[in-house]
């Protein structure tokens, strides 16, 4: 693709199914009631002038650039706020239009900067562009009475700035932050020649406003006024690439816009169908993590974890490896050997890693990071629904009446879907928060939640089964949908459980800490609201029942009947962006892509035939088990393809001495990791920005990622997996990303009908993609559950056995923040790190004035197995007795803190729950000080220490 | 006791304890099932070496008894049906 602005016609698409028929300049055009004659104009081929339209907001009519002449009215309409009628005749070009579109055009350039050629949007400006169109050719207006040039430039953001001198106030970016983000930063402050925009209050810069960076308004500027940093520093761009972004689930899709190899800036593409054209602020414009000069583009390799490293060619680095693999596997076994794949990588490159290791390694020992996020919601959907994936698209929400939001907060772990469920909730949905926290959509301008549930954390079951005893007690269940839906029995069953008085509102609030009241009218709401949607995160899953939360979630759709079409649905925020892909390809212990058990004989054969070797028919470890079993010796070796699980993953001095105890970790990553500190073997990784595969979404949108650039390491991550896999004898030679997906297919039911060609001519599929399902399902169970009925399952509230008590009182809870994405390795490295520069511990003012401390002091945050430092913030965000904190940053670790508790399912992590004490402090802790050293000796490299 | 085999009780006794809803026999045959179908061969041998010697709750001793003896139950819940070789139907990402 050559660089061209995404074709813009003026007016957002009508939904009307009926067609209106008019004729523009002469000639016939049809188009869906409601459209306006811009747009019409557009979709026939021709362009009106305009300044202040843009097709994805509504009509404003405020430039007047856009006057049309209509046969039968008077005047000149504006064409952008004057929908189409049936035989309409309109004239876009006359004398007249072109006399008042130049005399508008006149005036806003008597006010503008002439300095076109030395402009950061010069040959990329709409102003320019219409100028052009308007045929202007003089300013009669000179420059000599008051104006707005010489306006002092607002540099105050990262990777924008706004320069009031160019503005037109146009409000494109006012309107932007309204309609499509949400937040409402933006305004135009005072009146007529005096209008200007403004951030917030009078005064605030940007960065003292309420914008949170998305790039909606920069995107909206038709002139230089909002630019990037990077345009005004590179240049515009030349060519541009779409491809799909590399932070949260969501999975945003982006031109790439290039200069050279250079990347000059991410545009949200308005074709994609997951983020229909918007942003935040990590896919916008924190991508520079892949040139900062942390980066490891050299392999290098070290005998043992006290050495410093050595820098060494690819062929070594893979040779070193394969002979220590090897010699493990000769020495104990293939069972002590295990890899774990990455939801950052691509479909390709996570089948690859799982193929290395039950073909090459010749065991089941892989795991994914999924097993510390989403696993219960495979287990749960599964058990319910009969398949574990979320059942809508994100358009969903767009007809979705009452929206449960449950253990997630979307405006900061999936934040354009939060811009979306905002939309919604403004044009009158009604939202239920259930969250330990009071999160911002609980309320935000012009968004309050109906009802918020501060539940204690570690109660989720016990709130939903209360949810659900009102329900069926008050008579409120979809009992017709149940009969035709789901097993009959089951329900009644379920239903006898929680009409039981112990599971009522009441009982249980001494439990949950909810008023009972408020629950009741939660409960009703959703029940009797119309189309009832649950969207839900890492705090449903990351418990000792997550699974049975995820279980109640399910039977709670069911119950109500909001399963089966637009607006409806269980919604799982996929953390990483493909962690449904990483699942999907195979990635557990147990299965094989597309979730068939290991011990399946049919299957296994499947496998065996196409890649030439016998497979173990048992199954592997799980992360947990495989850092224990590496703690008795019998787990060896492994191989870790982009995660850092030293930092994610829970009771880090755990994780620290099965590390610590294996003979050959081997990180494959951008970045000398926390997990690196105990690596032998450290293969450099390739940004989302150098390779070419696929990732799949949370709404299971499998979308292509395309190379905009050559790797800094000279490889893909799927070269590198298969450069390992040569090196330990395989015969592996693909010679493109599309030749792994092609095995995917081939051996996958699920992705039998994805091929990269449909990608490229589809934009993306969700799967599955087969012969029942030719061009994928955006809705999952229409017209019956993929399997058989639904089932209820009864979710009894089991207790996690961590308990507060004297000596540790406080609950902690664990979560993300807008800027920063899980170990923050990618976004520390951004100029993110302006809005999070470390982790702080939230605290109620009760709890903190009991322990003398405010905000801004250092606290001493200390579990049953460990400690750390860090900052209180002192807010009533959080409820007395709960204490937050994010994990972000390796100088504070949140996971020292965090035990072995987990889903009693599927082992995913208890994040969420652990008993603290929180007491002042004066310095770091001494495992905090342990580690810093035990970093720095781990990161010397041989010439360097040499020195 | 190791830290493994800690694990292997505390966690066969989770298991048991989400299936109290259910009698005694089929919680431990769907205790049973779920160790069978998600549990590694080295777990597995470990939890059956400590049968009598660990304190694992009834129905997770029960269900770990039925396994020692290679009877593997069929599945109790949907989580342990799995596609066959040629199926897309379900899905299962734990």
């Amino acid at each position: 693709m050559g660089f061209e602005r995404q074709a813009d016609f003026g007016t957002p698409p009508s939904p009307a199914e009926e067609q209106v028929t008019l004729t523009i300049d002469g000639r016939s055009v049809t188009v869906p009631a409601g459209t306006s004659v811009m747009r019409a104009a557009s979709e026939a081929g021709g362009h009106i002038p305009r300044l202040c339209a843009t097709d994805n907001m509504q009509a404003f009519g405020s430039c007047r650039l856009c006057l049309v002449e209509i046969e039968g009215r008077r005047g000149t309409p504006a064409s952008c706020t004057t929908p189409v009628e049936e035989g309409m005749a309109v004239v876009t070009q006359s004398g007249r239009l072109a006399r008042l579109r130049r005399g508008v055009m006149e005036l806003y350039i008597s006010d503008h900067p002439l300095d076109c050629l030395t402009c950061s949007a010069n040959n990329d400006c709409e102003l320019q562009d219409e100028a052009a169109a308007v045929g202007l050719r003089d300013v009669r207006y000179g420059y000599e009475g008051a104006n707005h040039l010489g306006s002092a430039t607002d540099f105050s953001n990262p990777y924008f700035a706004f320069a009031p001198d160019k503005c037109i106030v146009c409000s494109r970016c006012v309107r932007a932050c309204d309609e499509v983000q949400g937040t409402f930063a933006l305004t135009i402050d005072g009146r007529g020649f005096g209008s200007a925009v403004s951030a917030g209050q009078a005064g605030d810069d940007f960065m003292a406003s309420d914008c949170v960076s998305c790039g909606a308004c920069v995107q909206a500027c038709p002139t230089a006024a909002l630019m990037e940093k990077a345009v005004v520093e590179i240049g515009k761009p030349e060519r541009a690439v779409v491809t799909t972004c590399a932070y949260c689930g969501v999975g945003c899709t982006f031109r790439a816009e290039m200069r050279g190899e250079q990347l000059v800036r991410m545009v949200p593409w308005k074709d994609g169908k997951a983020n229909r054209g918007h942003s935040c602020v990590k896919g916008r414009f924190a991508w520079g993590y892949a040139n900062h000069r942390d980066r490891v583009t050299t392999p290098m390799i070290r005998e043992s974890i006290d050495r410093p490293w050595r820098e060494v060619g690819w062929d070594e680095a893979l040779g070193f490896a394969a002979e220590r693999l090897n010699r493990i596997r000769a020495e104990s076994g293939p069972r002590a050997l295990g890899g774990i794949t990455s939801s950052r990588c691509t479909n390709e490159e996570t089948f690859l890693v799982q193929k290395l290791v039950r073909a090459g390694f010749g065991t089941n020992n892989v795991d994914t990071c999924a097993r510390v996020c989403h696993s219960p919601t495979g287990y749960g959907l599964k058990t319910t629904f009969g398949t574990s994936a979320g059942t809508q698209d994100f358009d969903s929400v767009e007809h979705s009446d009452v929206v449960i939001v449950i253990g997630a907060n979307p405006t900061d772990g999936h934040p354009v879907f939060a811009s979306r469920l905002k939309k919604r909730l403004r044009q009158g949905a009604r939202l239920i928060v259930i969250d330990p926290r009071r999160i911002d959509l609980v309320r935000s301008p012009h968004v309050e939640a109906a009802f918020h549930l501060p539940l204690q954390p570690g109660t989720n079951v016990a709130v939903l089964t209360a949810l659900a005893h009102v329900i069926v007690t008050e008579g409120l269940a979809d009992e017709t949908f149940v009969r035709a839906r789901c097993d009959w029995d089951e329900y009644q069953d379920w239903a006898r459980f929680v009409a039981g008085e112990r599971h009522s509102p009441e009982t249980l609030e001494a439990v949950t800490r909810v008023p009972a009241a408020d629950l009741r009218g939660a409960a009703r709401l959703f029940a009797t609201g119309g189309n009832g949607a649950i969207y839900y995160g890492l705090g449903v899953t990351e418990h000792s029942q997550g699974s049975s939360t995820v279980m109640a979630i399910a039977n709670l759709a069911m119950a109500t009947g909001n399963i089966g079409r637009p607006g409806v649905g269980v919604n799982p925020l996929r953390g990483q962006n493909n962690v449904q892909g990483a699942c999907d390809m195979g990635s557990f212990p147990h299965e094989l892509s597309g979730y068939r058990h290991i011990s399946d004989a049919e299957t296994r054969a499947l496998f065996e035939a196409d890649w030439g070797v016998p497979l173990d028919s048992e199954p592997g470890l799980r992360i947990p088990n495989m850092l224990d079993a590496a703690i008795d010796g019998a787990f060896r070796g492994i191989y870790i393809q982009g995660e850092d699980i030293l930092q994610s993953d829970p009771n880090t001095q755990h994780v620290a001495a099965g590390l610590a105890a294996m003979d050959c970790v081997i990180v494959h990553d951008l970045f000398l990791n926390e997990t690196a500190n105990y690596a032998h073997v450290f293969l450099p990784g390739s940004t989302f920005l150098e390779k070419d595969g696929t990732f799949t979404n949370a709404e299971r949108r499998i979308q292509p990622v395309r190379k905009v650039m050559e790797p800094a390491n000279g490889m893909e991550d799927w070269q590198v997996t298969q450069a390992l896999a040569r090196a330990m004898g395989l015969d592996w030679s693909y010679g493109h990303a599309s030749e792994i997906l092609a095995e995917i297919a081939r051996l996958t039911p699920s992705f039998a009908g994805v091929s990269w060609e449909r990608l490229e001519r589809a934009g993306s599929l969700q799967w599955p993609v087969n012969d029942r399902f030719p061009d994928g399902a955006p809705v999952m169970h229409v017209d019956a559950f993929v399997r058989g009925k639904g089932k209820f399952v009864v979710t009894e509230y089991v207790p996690t056995d961590e308990r507060t008590g004297p000596r540790y009182p406080l609950l902690l809870t664990t979560g993300r923040t807008l800027s920063q994405y899980n170990v923050g390795s990618q976004t520390r490295r951004t100029a993110n790190a302006v809005w999070h520069p470390e982790d702080l511990l939230e605290m109620h003012p009760v709890d903190a004035e009991n322990r003398g401390l405010k905000s801004g002091d250092w606290s001493r945050l200390a579990s049953r197995t460990g400690e750390t430092t860090l900052r209180v913030k002192v807010t009533d965000r959080v409820a007395p007795g709960v204490v937050y904190t994010t994990f972000h940053h390796p100088a504070t670790q949140a996971n020292v803190v965090t035990t072995e508790f987990s889903d009693w399912a599927t082992n995913c992590p208890e994040y969420k729950v652990t008993a603290v004490q929180v007491t002042p402090s004066n310095g770091p802790s001494d495992w905090q000080e342990d580690y810093t050293e035990l970093t720095e000796r781990s990161r010397r490299i041989e010439a360097e220490a040499a020195g | 006791m190791s830290g493994t085999a800690q694990s292997v009780v505390r966690m066969a006794n989770q298991i048991a304890r989400n299936f109290a809803h259910l009698d005694e026999e089929h919680a431990a045959l769907a205790t049973a099932d779920h160790i069978a179908h998600f549990w590694d061969p080295r777990l597995r041998a470990i939890s059956a070496d400590l049968l009598g010697g660990a304190d694992f709750s009834p129905v997770a001793e029960r269900a770990l008894r039925l396994l020692a003896t290679g009877n593997e139950p069929p599945p109790q819940t949907r989580a342990t049906e799995f596609n066959a070789a040629h199926e897309s139907g379900g899905s299962d990402a734990g």
